[in-house]
């Protein structure tokens, strides 16, 4: 099946069976293998990557649904290859760890910073809630991203 | 340069990962994300669906075409042992299987599809034979599968009245202790159990083999290359030299990527050798979790003695452990569970007995804590039975009976420093509001409850006893040009912040900025051994040569500076030109005054204790039983935060880690089988599921521990959290549950046999 894609922002034209996960589509012919997989199931959020602005596990998309869409991945929050707020808060502040969860935490924090600038801690427990990590106890990532909310309003502090 | 003359402008800050940017970017290489190297094939394993039995044959179904397969057989491995404490375990098993998931034999394929149809094309002959699956059928002895009596590993520390000179010092501590016991004011008994725990690192085990003129490489996710190098020269017979392994950037460890990636780089080795290509194997969810070690089920029995002033003074306890079908680590980890059984209080007199037994599942094996966590949980749940038969508060209880410096343990180690614990106690009741709170009666809103308890734990860091010693474990530093260092160690950073805190180590100790110190990949050609990544040692242990080395290095080139001027920089580099190498390579060394009989298990256990206080508040719906921890305090002892953000990282992942093991994490067997190995149903915390935490470091300094005097607190926060949150839960509605986990059907039961709940 022929598929017609943007990915990070970059038109992309595949032929590939249709029933292929997105998953393996990004980290094989893509070679984009910051997206991980943790289960293959869809429990554990290490593979969420944004589907036309949604976070989806990218482990249960076949790739003949992305046609015509745009799926932005990790590599895709970086600006020319650096990471953005988001990126430093989690490197800088406790929220990355091993980092294996990290690029669908990240993924799914972007989500909710675009949808709420202003979230509270209870919003981004709520947003993350189907990302595992198993590092941190949640609680720098929750700090982190609040940081990175506030960097991103300008504001320069966590709040409110 | 003494360290009162150092100056830290990086040790005690927090600086970011150095490794940050490429985690947080995409760009960081795990296993899996390393390309394909030309001609790869991928591997499998082919495993025993049965709890034990013999072997009789192996088919390949003839109908299947082999014709690009390539298969691996017990007959095809040059030595069949996995190298670690005791030969017991084969790489692939040969007449007989000994637990379910036990590896039989190995497939290759290029095709990832036709892989999975060729692991269903083998059929395996099996005559199964009855089999020991839990502990208390091992003790039973029915069926013995191992040794005389299923005892695979056994310790007896005496202390005090039970430390008797006899010819049988079991028999005779036993009937010492029980003396000391009948001399006491209020004797209490009870009985704590635990259960099995899965890693669940996010990264699965993987690994990939290859071989060329240099000999066997593998890359993987491994916390130890060396136990790996290990493994690998003893089943396939070759010399350390011709034996590559490299660490990729590892999501993940907490002791599930210790000894068993040794079995997985073997798989993939003899793979790689019999079909000449490259071979990767990476586990999915569901056989990682079948397949791979678990934390050890333990049951304790502890009897105690004390004062009706609530002064303790005998302790008698035995643990059993559930070793699993093989040897592997377990006689070191329930060595730690002993040497941690006595917790945080001073007892007069102890007797501490372990027994670890042989059964027919899945070997059990390394998990942050080492054997700690399921003492610890028997004494802290015992410790608040003793708190309710004298009607006194466990927090008071507890405080009143702290280790203080000066002191002894069970082992008869003397606290010489380093005993932050009353601060900890002090810091963690006061955040949480605990007096208040205890001193009120349980607040019941509609069916929730709400209540509170407290645990207080200690976890020696290093190797133990004379371990260190014998493990000499060496780090190097280098000088580099336009005077960089470079950290050469097999130390390796899966999480934790390895590279970001050695490099804050090195810095500081050799006056340099922290952009101005890398950290050399891990593999076993290029760093030195430094011991493995275990044990609470990486800071406290493996940091201190660290320091060393580069103030060495540093010394040499501030001499040069001295000589000849120039900066720091210019003068390294004119070394450099002149020596072509400056290196500096450190050999660990444990303290003088550190003594330990193994014969006798006495001693100085562990150069140095970090101790934690751990506070947990609980809303527990009494229609469901379902708990949540609402709130979570620790203070602990860490000596000194090289890193405080890193350092609290550690704390709050480890709690929370053992809030999961508290009440939600069952691994659910039948025939020595797993009944939930997926995500779906071996069930972990969730960020709404994990409580806010707030965490407080008190710095007592270790005066040998490296950046001023920090400890390993790798392991600590492993231990307290689930006693914590058994206390809090009894606070809220009365009941007393003494085994793990917690699960709101072990409350029902719990409420159903105090006669409060029809069923």
């Amino acid at each position: 099946m022929k598929i017609e894609l943007t990915v990070n922002g970059v038109a992309r034209t595949l032929e590939l069976p249709p029933l292929l996960r997105l998953l393996d589509v990004l980290r094989g012919p893509l070679g984009l293998t910051g997206t991980k997989e943790g289960c293959g199931e869809g429990e554990c959020g290490t593979c969420a990557v944004l589907l036309d602005g949604e976070p989806v596990n990218a482990c249960l998309v076949p790739i003949g649904q992305c046609d015509g869409r745009a799926v932005v991945t990790v590599e895709g929050l970086a600006v020319d290859g650096a990471p953005g707020a988001l990126g430093r808060a989690m490197a800088e502040h406790g929220g990355a760890q091993c980092g294996i969860c990290t690029p669908g935490m990240m993924i799914s924090a972007e989500a909710l910073l675009v949808a709420r600038p202003a979230p509270s801690a209870g919003e981004v427990r709520h947003a993350l809630g189907g990302t595992l990590c198993r590092c941190t106890g949640y609680e720098r990532i929750v700090d982190s991203v609040l940081r990175a909310a506030a960097e991103r309003r300008g504001a320069g502090e966590v709040g409110p | 340069m003494s360290s009162s003359e150092v100056r830290r402008e990086h040790v005690g800050r927090s600086v970011g990962r150095v490794d940050g940017a490429a985690k947080v970017t995409g760009r960081a290489l795990y296993v899996d994300d390393l390309p394909a190297r030309p001609g790869e094939l991928h591997g499998a394993a082919v495993r025993s669906p049965v709890a034990r039995g013999l072997l009789r044959s192996i088919e390949l179904d003839p109908a299947f075409d082999w014709s690009d397969v390539t298969v691996v057989r017990a007959e095809d491995v040059p030595d069949n042992v996995v190298a670690l404490l005791v030969d017991d375990q084969p790489v692939l098993a040969r007449t007989r299987v000994n637990h379910a998931y036990e590896p039989v034999v190995l497939l290759a394929c290029a095709d990832r599809g036709k892989l999975e149809r060729a692991v269903a094309a083998v059929r395996l002959e099996l005559e199964p034979e009855p089999a020991v699956l839990e502990l208390e059928a091992a003790l039973a002895a029915e069926t013995v599968i191992s040794g005389p009596d299923n005892v695979q590993s056994r310790y007896l520390i005496t202390k005090g009245a039970a430390d008797v000179e006899a010819e049988d010092r079991v028999a005779a501590s036993r009937a010492a202790i029980e003396r000391a016991l009948a001399g006491c004011e209020v004797v209490v008994s009870g009985r704590y159990s635990c259960h099995h725990q899965e890693h669940l690192y996010l990264e699965p085990n993987g690994m990939v083999a290859w071989w060329d003129a240099d000999g066997l490489h593998a890359t993987g996710s491994i916390q130890c290359p060396y136990y790996v190098q290990k493994g690998l020269c003893r089943g396939l017979r070759l010399p350390a030299e011709r034996v590559h392994v490299t660490q990729a950037v590892t999501g993940g460890g907490f002791g599930g990527k210790e000894e068993y990636p040794t079995m997985l780089a073997l798989h993939a080795a003899l793979l790689a050798q019999k079909s000449g290509r490259p071979v990767r194997m990476v586990y999915g969810r569901r056989e990682d979790i079948e397949a791979t070690t678990k934390r050890h089920p333990a049951v304790c029995e502890v009897t105690t003695g004390c004062d009706r002033d609530g002064t303790l003074r005998v302790l008698s306890l035995r643990a059993l452990y559930d070793a699993g079908a093989y040897v592997t680590l377990t006689p070191v980890v329930l060595s730690r569970g002993v040497l941690h059984a006595g917790g945080v209080y001073a007892w007069r007199d102890a007797r501490i007995e372990g027994l670890s037994l042989a059964t027919n599942t899945p070997p059990s094996g390394a998990f942050r804590g080492f054997g700690a966590p399921q003492t610890l949980w028997a004494i802290e749940r015992h410790v608040d039975r003793v708190a309710r038969e004298l009607g006194r508060d466990p927090a008071e209880l507890k405080r009143q009976n702290l280790l203080r410096v000066g002191d002894s343990t069970p082992t008869g180690q003397v606290l010489r420093g380093s005993v932050g614990l009353a601060e900890c106690v002090t810091a963690a009741l006061e955040a949480s509001g605990y007096r208040d709170k205890r001193a009120a009666p349980p607040r019941v809103v509609g069916r929730k409850a709400r209540g509170i308890g407290c645990s207080v734990v200690l976890h020696g860091a290093g190797f133990t006893g004379s371990g260190e010693r014998r493990l000499q474990g060496k780090v190097a530093v280098d000088l580099r040009p336009g005077g960089r260092l470079c950290i050469r160690t097999a130390s390796t950073d899966i999480g934790q912040g390895t590279e970001t805190v050695f490099a804050q180590i090195v810095a500081d100790a050799a006056g340099v900025g922290l952009a101005d110190v890398d950290f050399a990949t891990p593999c076993t050609t290029h760093v030195p051994d430094s011991g493995p990544t275990v044990a609470s040692r990486t800071v406290m242990v493996v940091g201190s040569i660290v320091e060393r080395a580069a103030q060495k290095v540093a010394a040499r080139v501030r001499a040069e500076q001295a000589a000849a001027g120039g900066s720091f920089a210019a003068a390294g580099d004119r070394l450099l030109a002149r020596e072509g190498a400056v290196s500096a390579l450190e050999q660990y060394e444990p303290p003088g005054w550190v003594a330990w009989d193994d014969a006798r298990y006495k001693g100085d256990a562990y150069p140095a204790f970090a101790f934690a206080c751990d506070v947990a508040e609980v809303e527990v719906d009494l229609d469901t039983f379902e708990v949540r921890v609402v709130g979570f305090w620790c203070a602990a002892d860490v000596g000194r935060a090289v890193n405080p953000v890193m350092c609290k990282g550690q704390l709050e992942g480890g709690a929370l880690q053992a809030i999961g093991w508290a009440l939600t994490e069952e691994v659910v067997w039948r025939d020595g089988r797993i009944l939930n190995p997926r995500l779906t149903n071996y069930i972990v915390p969730t960020a709404l599921d994990a409580p806010p935490f707030e965490t407080f470091l008190v710095e007592a300094p270790f005066e040998h521990g490296p950046g001023g005097g920090a400890k390993g607190i790798g392991e600590l926060p492993m231990d307290g959290g689930a006693p914590a949150v058994a206390a809090a839960i009894e606070h809220a509605t009365g009941l007393v549950l003494d085994g793990l986990p917690l699960t709101p059907e072990r409350l029902l039961a719990a409420s159903l046999a105090r006669g409060e709940v029809k069923p």
